[in-house]
């Protein structure tokens, strides 16, 4: 047995449902960060990462994790119960330290729109990288975000899996305790 | 899932004294902790916290599996400090006998304290279980019906 086995949230039930609910402000706001804490998740998972993981992954949904992010498995494993999934298009969640190639994750059928994966990146810092222009539901007019260490094409990248709506992939972008969402109905251009 | 328990598995001995911890109350666990003299200090990876599990039985006792109904389970993980993990789960929905059970199951895989652990702690709580339920089934046997001996009244 490994005995780098570390605690969850300071406060399960509470820490959970706040986390929860920041990931629905995110999402329903995309562009704005939230900001997550009560818990030390091991390395290289940042706070945001693995609050957001411990939240809303169960035994029901199948995670697929980076193996650069092997280590955090156990941890994973122990305090969310979800089973591991070897092939990303049987993930339901899917943890990645930088952007994956979404293809390779199951983007929902146009009957079944909520069967798609959601995509947990965590980035260096969700603040000083290249600006995006975001538009859609939950934005006024534009909203801003600057996420480093997203590819360059990322708004190439982004067009195709918006073209699947509604099927696609969402997005949560984490870096450290700060967490902000890209769902699949948001528009993305260069800023 | 499988209903086996296999007896011949590596992890037998632990199932024996976690099985012993869980029938154990919290005040039974926790006087015989107190002439261990020192333990280390614990920290709480999960719980403990109180959940349902669904009891099974089997019709006829070897029948279909049937549901028999919920009970409540609480359960605990703790580490000793710098030491192993320990587990437990328990009926019922008390915290510290979960709390106390899962110290007591990390402290016996350090195989330091588990032959210390074993002479006062597991065995005393075990022979208490065994006399417990030996008194249960004593007193169901005197109310026992003998169909046998009232057929031969007849006769």
């Amino acid at each position: 047995m490994n005995d780098t086995l570390t605690a969850g949230f300071d406060d399960p039930v509470a820490g959970a449902q706040r986390c929860f609910r920041a990931v629905l402000d995110a999402m329903a706001r995309p562009g704005r960060i939230e900001t997550i804490g009560g818990v030390a998740p091991p390395e290289p998972l940042g706070i945001a990462a693995g609050a957001v993981l411990l939240t809303l992954t169960d035994h029901e949904t199948p995670l697929w994790l980076d193996p650069a992010a092997a280590a955090a498995r156990q941890w994973l494993a122990f305090h969310s119960g979800a089973p591991t999934a070897a092939d990303p298009a049987t993930a339901t969640f899917a943890l990645a330290l930088g952007l994956p190639d979404l293809t390779r994750f199951a983007a929902g059928t146009h009957e079944g729109p909520e069967t798609s994966a959601t995509v947990v990146v965590q980035l260096p810092s969700l603040t000083g990288g290249t600006a995006l222009r975001l538009r859609g539901p939950g934005i006024e007019t534009t909203a801003l975000l600057a996420p480093a260490g997203l590819p360059a094409d990322f708004p190439a990248i982004w067009q195709r899996n918006r073209g699947l709506f509604p099927a696609g992939i969402d997005l949560i972008l984490c870096a450290g305790a700060d967490l902000a969402a890209l769902p699949r109905t948001v528009g993305i251009e260069e800023a | 899932m499988t209903d086996k328990s296999p007896t011949d598995a590596p992890n037998a001995a632990r199932k024996r004294w976690m099985a012993v911890l869980a029938r154990a109350g919290a005040n039974a666990i926790a006087a015989r902790l107190e002439g261990i003299g020192e333990i280390p200090a614990f920290v709480r990876l999960r719980g403990p916290e109180i959940g349902l599990a669904m009891a099974r039985g089997r019709t006829g006792g070897g029948g279909a599996p049937f549901n028999l109904g919920e009970v409540a389970v609480t359960r605990c993980t703790v580490r000793a400090e710098g030491g192993p993990i320990g587990h437990a789960y328990v009926t019922g929905r008390d915290a510290r006998h979960a709390e106390l059970a899962a110290q007591v199951d990390a402290l016996m895989q350090d195989a330091s304290r588990a032959a210390e652990l074993e002479r006062s702690v597991i065995a005393p709580l075990e022979a208490a279980e065994t006399v417990r339920r030996a008194t249960i089934a004593a007193k169901a046997e005197a109310t026992k019906v003998r169909f046998f001996a009232m057929r031969n009244m007849r006769t």
